[in-house]
C-alpha cells in the first residue's frame, strides 16, 4: 500500500505498457480501418509517455552520467513523435480515402485483392 | 477572525500567483471570482451587443424590459432555461449531449492562465500562451461533434466550414504569437518566455508596448492577429457558418433552450478569452498607459484616479437618462429603477476612490478597460463588414495572412538581431 | 512549487486513460472511439504535466487533440456509412490476436518484476520553471543543441507527408 502511494517511474512505465497492449489489441483485433488507425495512435502515446517517464527519472542522475535539470532527451524525442505520429495520421487516412473511393468499405479484411 | 484577517493579509501580499505558490484555496477563490467575472462579462456583452448595434443602425434596441433594456439579458437567459428541450430523431444521443460540454469546457478552460495583474492569475504556467492556444483549439472538436451528431444536413455543412475556418486562421494566430515570443527574448538576460506574466512583464522591463515595437512590424502582427481572431470566433465578418440567412444557424441549428446557451456563452467566452491574449500580447496587459515614461507619484495618483471616474461617469450617465425619461406614471418603475442604477454605479466609483482599493484595483481596471475597447470592436466589426463568402473567407486565411504572418516572423527576427548593431551604428554616427 | 495530492491525481488520470483506451477498441461507432481517444489524449497531456513537461503537454493538446483528431473526425464523417454500425465489429482472427497481445502482456508483467530494482527511489525534483527554454536549448542552442538535424528532418517529413496526402486524397492528379 505504501509503494502504491509514493508515485515512481515505474509506475508510469506500467501505465505505459498497459496502454500499449490496448492498442495492440485494437490493431490486431478490429475491422474498421480509423480504429485500427486510432489504436496505432495509442501505441504511439503509450512510448511517447515512457519516454517523457524515464526522461524525468533521469533528470535526476548525477551530471556526470549525461543527467541534471537541463537532460531533457526524452521530452524532445517525444516531441519528434508527435509530430511523426501527424504525418503518418495524415497520409493514413489519405490513403484511406483513396481506398474508400474504390470500393466503398471500410473493413480492412475486405482489403483482398492481391489474395490468392 | 482575526485568524482570517491576517489570513487574506498573508495571502495578499505574496508575490506569487496561487498556482505557483501550490494554494488551493486561493487557487479555488480565484477561479470562483473568474467564473463569476466571465458570467458578468457575458450577460453585460449581450446587452451592449443589442444596444450598440442598434444604435448603429439608428434605431433604439431593447428598451421595454428594464429602464433601456438593461434586464435584457435575464429575461433571454430565462427564456432559453424555460424552452423545450428537443432532439433530433435519429440524433445520436449521447455525443448531442456532450458536444457544448466541450466548446464550453475549451472556453472556460483558457481562463487559468489570463493575467488579470503581476499576481492575478490563477496560475502561471511555463507554456501560457502554448496552452491557451491549444485549448482554444479544442472548441474545433466541440462544434464539428454537435454538426455530426444532429443527423441533418445544414448543421453538418456549417460544422464542417466552421472548423475548416477556425483550423485556417489558428495557423495565421500562432505565426502572429510567434512574432511577439521573438520580441520578448529582446530584453537584458536574453531569452524569452512563453509565460503570460513573463510577456508582459517583458513589455515593462522594454518601455513599449509590443504593438509599437519595430514599427510597424509589431502593427502587422497586431493586425494579422485581430482579423485572425475575428475569424477564430466566428464572429462576423467571418459568421458564415452560424449566419441565418446562409444556413439556418449552422451547427447550432438543432439546439434549443439550455444547450443553445451553452454555445452562446461560450462564444462570448471565446471572443474574452482571444481579447485577452491580444491585449496580454500587444497590448501591455495590465500595465497603466505610459508606465516608465510618465512614472512618479503624481503620475500614479493621476492614473489611478481612472477607475473611480469611469464609474462616476457611468453613473451620471444613468442620472442623465433617468432625468430624461418620459413624466408619465407608466414609467416611474423604470425611472426610479435606472436611477438606483446609477446611484450604485457611482457608489462604487466613489468606493474606488479610496486609497486602500485605488491602489490594488488599478491593474485588474486597466486590463478589462482594454478587453471591452476589444468587444466594442467585435460589435462594431458586426454592425459595419458584410459577410465574408466562404471561398473568400479561406482564400483570405491561407493566401493573405499566412505569408504576411511568415515575412513578418522573419522580419520581425531579423529586426531583433540587428537591434543592437543598429543603435552601435546610429551612436557612431550621430 | 510543491506539488499536491500526486497519487490522486495520477490514479483518476491513469483510469482516464484506460478507460478511454478501451473505449476507443470495443465501440461499434467510430465517432465514439474518437472522443474516447480524445479523452485520453487530454488525460496523457495531463500525465505529462505531473511529469514536468509542460511543453511535451501543450504540443500534445495543440497537435494531437487539437489536430489529429480533428483530421480523424473530418475522414470519419466524409466516409462514415450508416451500415458499418451493424456490421460484425471484430475481425476473424480476433482470437489469435488476443492471445498474441497476452503473450505480449506476459512478456512485459516478466520484465517489469525482475527489473523493478532498477529504479531506485530518492531522486531529485527539478521544477518546470525552465523547461521551455531547456528543450529550445536541447533542440536550438549553439553548444548544446544536439537536435538540430533531426529538427530540420521532421520539418521535410512534414512537407512529404502534405504533398503525400493532398496526392492521395485527390480524384485526378
Amino acid at each position: 500500500m505504501e509503494s502504491m502511494l509514493h508515485i515512481s517511474t515505474l509506475h508510469y512505465l506500467v501505465l505505459g505498457a498497459a496502454l500499449f497492449l490496448l492498442g495492440v489489441i485494437g490493431v490486431l483485433t478490429r475491422r474498421n480501418v480509423v480504429i485500427v488507425l486510432m489504436s496505432i495512435e495509442l501505441i504511439l502515446n503509450a512510448v511517447n509517455l515512457n519516454l517523457v517517464a524515464l526522461s524525468r527519472y533521469w533528470q535526476g542522475m548525477p551530471a556526470y552520467l549525461g543527467g541534471g535539470p537541463g537532460a531533457l532527451h526524452g521530452q524532445v524525442f517525444a516531441i519528434f513523435v508527435i509530430t511523426d505520429a501527424a504525418a503518418e495520421a495524415a497520409v493514413g487516412l489519405g490513403i484511406l480515402i483513396a481506398f474508400f473511393r474504390n470500393k466503398e468499405t471500410v473493413n480492412i479484411d475486405e482489403v483482398n485483392l492481391l489474395k490468392w | 477572525m482575526r485568524w482570517l484577517i491576517d489570513y487574506i493579509q498573508g495571502y495578499l501580499s505574496s508575490n506569487q500567483t496561487p498556482g505557483a505558490a501550490g494554494n488551493w484555496f486561493w487557487a479555488t477563490v480565484y477561479v470562483l471570482l473568474v467564473f463569476v467575472g466571465l458570467s458578468i462579462a457575458v450577460i453585460a456583452m449581450n446587452w451592449l451587443e443589442r444596444k450598440i448595434l442598434a444604435h448603429m443602425q439608428v434605431r433604439l434596441g431593447p428598451m421595454r424590459v428594464g429602464p433601456h433594456g438593461l434586464l435584457q439579458p435575464i429575461a433571454d437567459a430565462l427564456k432559453l432555461l424555460l424552452k423545450e428541450d428537443i432532439m433530433p430523431a435519429e440524433a445520436d444521443a449521447v455525443v448531442f449531449w456532450i458536444a457544448p460540454f466541450i466548446v464550453v469546457l475549451a472556453a472556460f478552460t483558457v481562463f487559468v492562465v489570463v493575467p488579470f495583474g503581476p499576481t492575478h492569475a490563477i496560475t502561471d504556467m511555463n507554456i501560457g500562451i502554448l496552452f491557451m492556444l491549444g485549448v482554444s483549439s479544442l472548441s474545433v472538436l466541440g462544434i464539428v461533434t454537435a454538426g455530426w451528431a444532429s443527423n441533418s444536413h445544414y448543421p453538418l455543412i456549417g460544422a464542417l466550414r466552421s472548423s475548416a475556418q477556425m483550423v485556417s486562421y489558428e495557423v495565421a494566430m500562432g505565426l502572429a504569437v510567434v512574432s511577439v515570443i521573438v520580441m520578448t527574448s529582446l530584453n537584458a538576460e536574453g531569452t524569452g518566455t512563453l509565460s503570460m506574466i513573463g510577456i508582459v512583464q517583458a513589455q515593462q522591463a522594454q518601455h513599449t508596448w509590443f504593438v509599437f515595437k519595430f514599427f510597424p512590424l509589431g502593427l502587422v502582427g497586431f493586425f494579422i492577429f485581430a482579423v485572425a481572431m475575428v475569424a477564430e470566433t466566428n464572429r462576423a465578418p467571418f459568421d458564415l457558418p452560424e449566419a441565418e440567412s446562409e444556413l439556418t444557424a449552422g451547427f447550432h441549428t438543432e439546439y434549443s433552450g439550455f444547450r443553445w446557451s451553452l454555445f452562446f456563452l461560450a462564444e462570448y467566452s471565446a471572443m474574452i478569452a482571444v481579447s485577452s491574449i491580444a491585449v496580454t500580447l500587444w497590448l501591455g496587459g495590465w500595465l497603466r498607459p505610459f508606465p516608465n515614461a510618465l512614472n512618479g507619484p503624481t503620475w500614479d495618483l493621476v492614473f489611478s484616479l481612472f477607475p473611480g471616474i469611469t464609474f462616476l461617469f457611468l453613473g451620471a450617465m444613468c442620472f442623465y437618462n433617468a432625468a430624461r425619461m418620459p413624466k408619465h406614471p407608466l414609467f416611474k418603475i423604470q425611472t426610479i429603477g435606472l436611477a438606483g442604477f446609477g446611484a450604485v454605479l457611482a457608489l462604487i466609483g466613489l468606493v474606488l476612490f479610496v486609497p486602500a482599493a485605488r491602489d490594488r484595483v488599478g491593474d485588474i481596471f486597466w486590463f478589462a478597460a482594454k478587453v471591452a475597447a476589444f468587444m466594442y470592436l467585435y460589435i462594431w466589426y458586426r454592425g459595419t463588414f458584410p459577410r465574408y463568402r466562404f471561398d473568400q473567407l479561406m482564400k483570405v486565411g491561407w493566401k493573405i495572412l499566412l505569408p504576411t504572418g511568415l515575412v513578418l516572423l522573419i522580419l520581425t527576427a531579423g529586426a531583433g538581431f540587428l537591434e543592437d548593431p543598429v543603435k552601435e551604428w546610429l551612436k557612431h554616427v550621430l | 512549487m510543491n506539488p499536491v495530492a500526486t497519487p490522486f491525481f495520477f490514479y483518476l488520470l491513469s483510469a482516464t486513460m484506460i478507460i478511454g483506451g478501451i473505449l476507443v477498441i470495443t465501440r461499434k461507432n467510430a465517432v465514439h472511439s474518437a472522443m474516447a481517444l480524445i479523452t485520453a489524449l487530454l488525460a496523457q497531456a495531463g500525465i505529462y504535466l505531473m511529469l514536468y513537461a509542460p511543453f511535451v503537454a501543450g504540443v500534445q493538446i495543440i497537435l494531437y487533440a487539437g489536430g489529429i483528431m480533428v483530421l480523424f473526425l473530418f475522414v470519419i464523417m466524409l466516409i462514415s456509412i450508416e451500415r458499418t454500425v451493424k456490421e460484425r465489429q471484430f475481425n476473424k482472427q480476433w482470437l489469435v490476436g488476443i492471445a498474441a497481445a497476452a503473450a505480449l502482456g506476459g512478456l512485459f508483467i516478466a520484465v517489469y518484476t525482475k527489473g523493478k530494482s532498477l529504479f531506485p527511489e530518492g531522486r531529485v525534483t527539478y521544477g518546470e520553471g525552465q523547461n521551455v527554454q531547456d528543450v529550445a536549448a536541447l533542440l536550438y542552442d549553439q553548444h548544446q543543441g544536439t537536435y538540430m538535424f533531426s529538427f530540420e528532418i521532421a520539418s521535410l517529413l512534414l512537407l512529404v507527408a502534405i504533398i503525400g496526402a493532398v496526392v492521395m486524397a485527390k480524384k485526378r492528379i
